[in-house]
C-alpha cells in the first residue's frame, strides 16, 4: 500500500513540475458529477481495505478506494450502518469517492449529511505530504476541520487515502406510507411534521403521491403510523422504492434530460418548474427542465442554489455545474485550492471552471 | 501558555492612532481604553493566564463590527473576539497590541420560524436564549453545554461546543446551517444557507471551531428541533469504575444511542452531592446518568433495554426518574459539577480529552495514579457516550509550585489521551492552553497545511493570532525540549500567574 503511495506522489511531484494535471478516480461511478473530467488519470481504487472497525466504538476506518458495497456489508454484518444513505450509482463507487463528492441518501434530513459523520481524515496533498486531520473520536476540535472540509471537494484538494466515519445501528423498526396529495398541501404537511417529534426518516413527493418513512423503535414507529393515518406499503415495496431514489434508477430519472438539483430551504413554494421529484422534506428538489439561469435565480431567490447535476459537457461548459459564488467566497476557494494545491494538479474545472 | 514571543509579535500599532481612527467609527461608550475599563476583560474562563488588550470596541451593530475590522487591517492591528468568555483554553483571552472585540451587545434574536424550525440570531445571544425564545412551539436549540446560561452562539461556532446531548444530537457543527460573518478585510462573507447545504466547499464546516481565527461571526441560523414529548434519566451506581467504564461500551454495543450518556468518578459525586443535592449514591466509585427520550412508548421500551444492560453490567444500584422534576434534579448535578468541585479549591485545570470509549477505565486509573505522582486531587466528569473526558485537577495558584504541578498533571493527561487513540481537545478548544500540545498531535506539514488554510482566510494572520495552531518555529521548540528530558520546560500551561 506504501508503494502505491510512494507512486502517486511522484506522479504528483512530475505533474506539479511540468504543469500536468491529474484526474483522480475511485470507481468511476460519479464521473458524471461535476465539471468534466480533464488531465491524466489517477486511478486511486486500488489502495482499498477497512483499516479499523470496532462496533462499539461507533467507528468505521477504510482506505479511500474501499468499495461502499464492502464497507455496507461489514457494518450490516454488526448491525450498524451509515445512516446518511450515501448513494451508489454503481457497484464500484468507493469510500473515496462518497466523501468527496458529498452526496447523502433519503435520510439526510433526518440524520444529517457525509460530512456530519466524517470523524478523520488523511490527505495527499499536491506537495506530495501526506496529512492526518480529525481522528477515530465522536468529538474533537483540535485544529481546523479539515476532513468535514474535504466532504464535496470533489478531489480539487488531494487524494483522499483514509477516512473515518461515525456509524450508526440500524433502526430496530420501519414502515412506510402513502398520500395522495398535490405538492403544496405535500410541502405544507412536510413542515408541519417536522416540527413535531415524529420519527420520520425519509419523505418523497412525485406526481401526486407524498411518500413517508418512519424509523426508530418499533413503538415510536407504530404510535406515529396511527397518528398519521397514510396508506401503508408493503416493506419490499417500500424497499425497492428508496433505494430507487438513493440510486436514481426511479423512472423519474430516466433519459437524457439534463437533471437539476434544487437545494432550498423546506419552506420553499412550488417552484413552477415543471416535473418535480420532492425529497428530504422539500429541501431537496429534483427537475428535469428549465432555463439555468432561471433556476438559479428562483433558487437564490429562495435562498438556496441549483446544480446541474446531470448534463451533457455542452451544457455543464455553457452555464456551469454549480451556482456561481459571491466575489468574496469565490476569492476564498481559490486561496483554499491554493493552500491544498499551489500547482493547480487535482482535477481542474471539477468544481468551478476557475480552479 | 506563555504569550507569543517577540518573533510571533510583528505587530507595530500605534495606539493612538488606532484610537483616533476607531473613535470616527464608534459611539463614545463603544471604546474603552482605560487600564481600568480594560481589567474586567483581561481573561476567559482560563482564568491562570491574564492579559490586557490595547482597547476593548463593544460594538452595536454589524456596520460598527465592519468599521472596526476595516481599520485594524489597514493599520494591521490584530482583532480578537469575545463573547461571554466562558471559554476554557485562552480562546478570547487578549492580545496585548490588539483590539478585543466584545459582542455582547449584537444579543437580538432576529428571528424564530416555527414552520422551517430555525432561528436568526445575532453572536451574542446567549446559548439557552435560544431555546427559550423556542419553547413556545415546542421546539429548542439542541447543543447544551453546561455554561449555556452564559455563553454565546458565537462563541459556540467557533468553538463547536458541545454538551450533554450531543451523542444523539450533535454538536454545534450538526446544529447550524448558516453563519454570517465578516473577513478581516470587512467583507460581508456568508457560510452555508437557509437550505440544507450551499454550493462550493464547506466552509460552514470549516468556520465550526475554528477559534476566531477565520471571520468573525456577525449573525448565526441554527437549526430547532422538536422538543421530544418524554425524556427520562437512569442513574446507575457502579462499585468499580472499570465496570462502569465496560457499562458504556455495552449500552452502545446493544445498538442504543442514549439522548445523553455521563459518568461521574467518586470525587465528582462526594464534590456534587452536598452542593446540588442530586439525590446521587454517595458510595457509589462511579455513576452513569443515562438518557432515554422520544414518545412515551419508545422511552419505556428503550428505558427497559438500558436497564437490562446496565444490571448485566453490574451495577449496584439502578434508578429511573419518576417524572420531570427528578429528570431535572438527577441532571442538576451533573450540570453543577464545575461550580461544585470550585468549592472545594480555590482553583482548578479543565482537561478536554477525548478517547475511543474502550479506554475509560484505563484512562481513570491512569489519572488516579498522576494524582498521586503530582499530589493534586482529580474529580472525573466524563461526556462517556462521546469518550470525553474532563478531569478537573484541583490546585492552589497561591501555593508556590501547585499551578505548575497542575499543568504538568494536565499535560500528562492530554499525552495519554492522543496515546489512547483520541485528541487534546473534545470541544474546548485549543487556544493558548494546548498550543504546544498540537506538536504532539499534529506533523509539521499538519501545521503548514493548517497556517497555509488560516492564509486563505487571513493573509496578514491578523484574526486572534497565538491562539489555536502554534508556530513551526513553537513546534521544533517544543519537539526538541520534549525529546530534551522528561521535564518539559515549555509545557504550555508553565507561564507564572500574574
Ligand atoms: C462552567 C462551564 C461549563 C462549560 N461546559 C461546556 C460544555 O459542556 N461543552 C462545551 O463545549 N464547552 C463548555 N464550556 C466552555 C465554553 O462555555 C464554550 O467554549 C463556549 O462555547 C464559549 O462561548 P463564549 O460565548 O463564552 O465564548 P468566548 O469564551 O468569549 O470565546 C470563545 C472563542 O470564540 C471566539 N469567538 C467568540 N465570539 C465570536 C464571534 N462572534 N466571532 C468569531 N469568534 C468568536 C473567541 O475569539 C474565542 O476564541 C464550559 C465553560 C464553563 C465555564
Ligand atoms: C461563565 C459562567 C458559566 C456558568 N456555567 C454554569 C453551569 O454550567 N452550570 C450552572 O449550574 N451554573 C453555571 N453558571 C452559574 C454559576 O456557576 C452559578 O451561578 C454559581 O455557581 C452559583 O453558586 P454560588 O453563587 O454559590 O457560587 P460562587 O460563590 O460564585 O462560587 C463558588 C465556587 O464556585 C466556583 N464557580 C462559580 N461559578 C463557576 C463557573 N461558572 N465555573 C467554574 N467554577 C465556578 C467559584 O470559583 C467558587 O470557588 C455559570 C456562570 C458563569 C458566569
Amino acid at each position: 500500500m506504501d508503494s502505491l503511495i510512494d507512486n502517486w506522489t511522484a506522479r504528483i511531484n512530475d505533474a506539479a513540475g511540468r504543469g500536468g494535471k491529474l484526474a483522480i478516480r475511485g470507481g468511476g461511478s460519479k464521473t458524471f458529477y461535476g465539471g468534466r473530467e480533464q488531465g491524466e488519470r489517477l486511478d486511486v481504487g486500488a489502495y482499498r481495505g477497512i483499516v479499523a472497525y470496532e462496533p462499539t466504538e461507533l467507528v468505521i476506518s477504510a482506505r479511500a478506494g474501499t468499495p461502499l458495497v464492502e464497507l455496507n456489508a461489514t457494518l450490516a454484518e454488526k448491525g450498524q450502518w451509515l445512516a446518511f444513505e450515501p448513494p451508489h450509482f454503481a457497484p464500484t463507487a468507493t469510500v473515496g469517492g462518497m466523501l468527496a463528492s458529498g452526496l447523502s441518501g433519503p435520510r439526510r434530513q433526518a440524520v444529517g449529511a457525509v460530512r456530519d459523520f466524517v470523524l478523520g481524515a488523511k490527505l495527499l496533498n499536491g506537495l506530495g505530504e501526506v496529512l492526518s486531520f480529525g481522528g477515530q473520536v465522536m468529538k474533537n476540535v483540535a485544529g481546523y476541520d479539515v476532513s468535514r472540509l474535504l466532504a464535496g471537494s470533489l478531489g480539487t484538494l488531494g487524494v483522499l487515502l483514509e477516512v473515518s466515519l461515525k456509524v450508526l445501528p440500524l433502526p430496530l423498526a420501519e414502515k412506510s406510507l402513502r398520500f395522495a396529495i398535490d405538492e403544496g398541501t405535500a410541502l405544507q404537511k412536510l413542515n408541519q411534521w417536522g416540527g413535531r417529534p415524529l420519527p420520520i426518516s425519509a419523505s418523497a413527493w412525485h406526481d401526486g403521491i407524498l411518500m413517508l418513512r418512519l424509523s426508530g423503535a418499533a413503538a415510536a414507529v407504530a404510535a406515529a403510523e396511527r397518528l398519521l393515518a397514510g396508506e401503508g406499503v408493503d416493506a419490499a415495496e417500500a424497499e425497492a422504492y428508496w433505494r430507487s431514489l438513493r440510486e436514481q434508477t426511479h423512472a423519474f430519472f430516466a433519459g437524457d434530460a439534463p437533471l437539476w438539483r434544487l437545494s432550498l430551504p423546506s419552506v420553499a413554494p412550488p417552484q413552477g418548474f415543471g416535473a418535480t421529484l420532492i425529497e428530504w422534506g422539500g429541501a431537496q428538489r429534483w427537475l428535469r427542465a428549465g432555463d439555468a439561469r432561471a433556476l438559479r435565480s428562483a433558487a437564490a431567490k429562495a435562498g438556496g442554489h441549483a446544480t446541474l447535476f446531470r448534463g451533457d459537457d455542452a451544457l455543464k461548459a455553457a452555464v456551469g455545474v454549480f451556482q456561481p459564488l459571491p466575489a468574496p467566497l469565490a476569492q476564498i476557494h481559490r486561496n483554499l485550492k491554493h493552500a491544498f494545491d499551489p500547482q493547480g494538479v487535482f482535477n481542474p474545472g471539477r468544481m468551478y471552471p476557475d480552479f | 501558555m506563555s504569550m507569543p514571543t517577540t518573533a510571533e509579535r510583528p505587530f507595530t500599532v500605534d495606539r493612538s492612532l488606532l484610537i483616533r481612527r476607531l473613535r470616527e467609527v464608534l459611539p463614545a461608550q463603544a471604546l474603552l481604553f482605560e487600564e481600568e475599563d480594560l481589567r474586567p476583560y483581561d481573561c476567559d474562563g482560563l482564568t491562570a493566564f491574564r492579559q490586557l488588550p490595547l482597547l476593548v470596541a463593544l460594538p452595536e451593530d454589524e456596520v460598527q463590527v465592519q468599521a472596526i475590522l476595516r481599520i485594524c487591517h489597514e493599520l494591521r492591528a490584530p482583532v480578537v473576539a469575545r463573547g461571554a468568555a466562558t471559554g476554557l483554553s485562552g480562546g478570547a483571552t487578549p492580545h496585548p497590541d490588539g483590539v478585543l472585540v466584545a459582542l455582547a451587545k449584537l444579543k437580538k434574536i432576529i428571528r424564530v420560524d416555527p414552520v422551517s424550525r430555525t432561528a436568526v440570531v445575532q453572536p451574542g445571544v446567549r446559548n439557552l436564549a435560544v431555546s427559550e425564545a423556542a419553547a413556545p412551539y415546542g421546539l429548542y436549540y439542541a447543543p447544551d453545554p453546561s455554561s449555556q446560561i452564559a455563553c454565546t452562539i458565537g462563541g459556540n461556532v467557533a468553538e463547536n461546543s458541545g454538551g450533554v446531548h450531543c451523542l444523539k444530537y450533535g454538536l454545534t457543527v450538526h446544529n447550524v446551517l448558516r453563519v454570517r460573518g465578516l473577513s478581516i478585510e470587512g467583507e460581508i462573507v456568508e457560510f452555508g444557507n437557509a437550505a440544507l447545504d450551499a454550493p462550493g466547499y464547506d466552509l460552514l464546516a470549516l468556520i465550526n471551531g475554528s477559534e476566531g481565527l477565520l471571520a468573525l461571526i456577525t449573525e448565526v441560523t441554527v437549526k430547532l428541533t422538536p422538543k421530544p414529548e418524554l425524556a427520562q434519566v437512569v442513574v446507575a451506581s457502579f462499585a468499580d469504575v472499570r465496570r462502569a467504564g465496560d457499562a458504556v461500551a455495552s449500552i452502545i454495543a446493544a445498538g442504543i444511542i442514549p439522548a445523553g450518556l455521563e459518568m461521574m468518578d467518586r470525587r465528582a459525586i462526594l464534590a456534587v452531592e452536598p452542593y446540588a443535592n442530586a439525590g446521587y449514591d454517595m458510595d457509589a466509585e462511579a455513576l452513569l446518568l443515562c438518557e432515554s427520550d422520544g414518545t412515551p412508548e419508545e422511552v419505556a421500551e428503550e428505558i427497559g433495554r438500558m436497564t437490562t444492560v446496565l444490571e448485566k453490567s453490574g451495577a449496584a444500584g439502578i434508578r429511573v426518574s419518576q417524572n420531570e422534576a427528578e429528570r431535572l434534579r438527577f441532571w442538576a448535578g451533573r450540570k453543577a459539577a464545575f461550580p461544585a468541585v470550585g468549592r472545594l479549591t480555590p482553583d482548578y485545570l479543565c482537561m478536554d480529552g477525548t478517547i475511543p470509549r474502550k479506554h475509560l477505565a484505563d484512562m481513570l486509573e491512569a489519572i488516579a495514579t498522576l494524582s498521586g505522582k503530582y499530589a493534586l486531587r482529580c474529580a472525573n466528569v466524563f461526556h462517556a457516550g462521546d469518550g470525553n473526558l474532563h478531569p478537573l485537577i484541583m490546585y492552589d495558584a497561591n501555593q508556590p509550585g501547585e499551578l505548575e504541578r497542575a499543568t504538568a498533571f494536565g499535560a500528562e493527561i492530554l499525552e495519554l489521551s492522543i496515546h489512547f487513540g483520541g485528541t487534546i481537545t473534545g470541544e474546548h478548544g485549543v487556544g493558548i492552553e494546548k498550543i504546544d500540545l498540537m506538536a504532539e498531535q499534529f506533523t509539521l506539514a499538519e501545521i503548514g497545511a493548517f497556517h497555509r488554510l488560516k492564509a486563505a482566510f487571513d493573509e496578514h494572520g491578523l484574526l486572534n493570532p497565538g491562539k489555536g495552531v502554534p508556530t513551526l518555529a513553537r513546534c521544533r521548540e517544543y519537539t526538541l525540549a520534549r525529546v530534551g528530558g522528561e521535564q518539559n520546560p515549555t509545557n504550555p500551561m508553565n507561564a507564572p500567574r500574574r
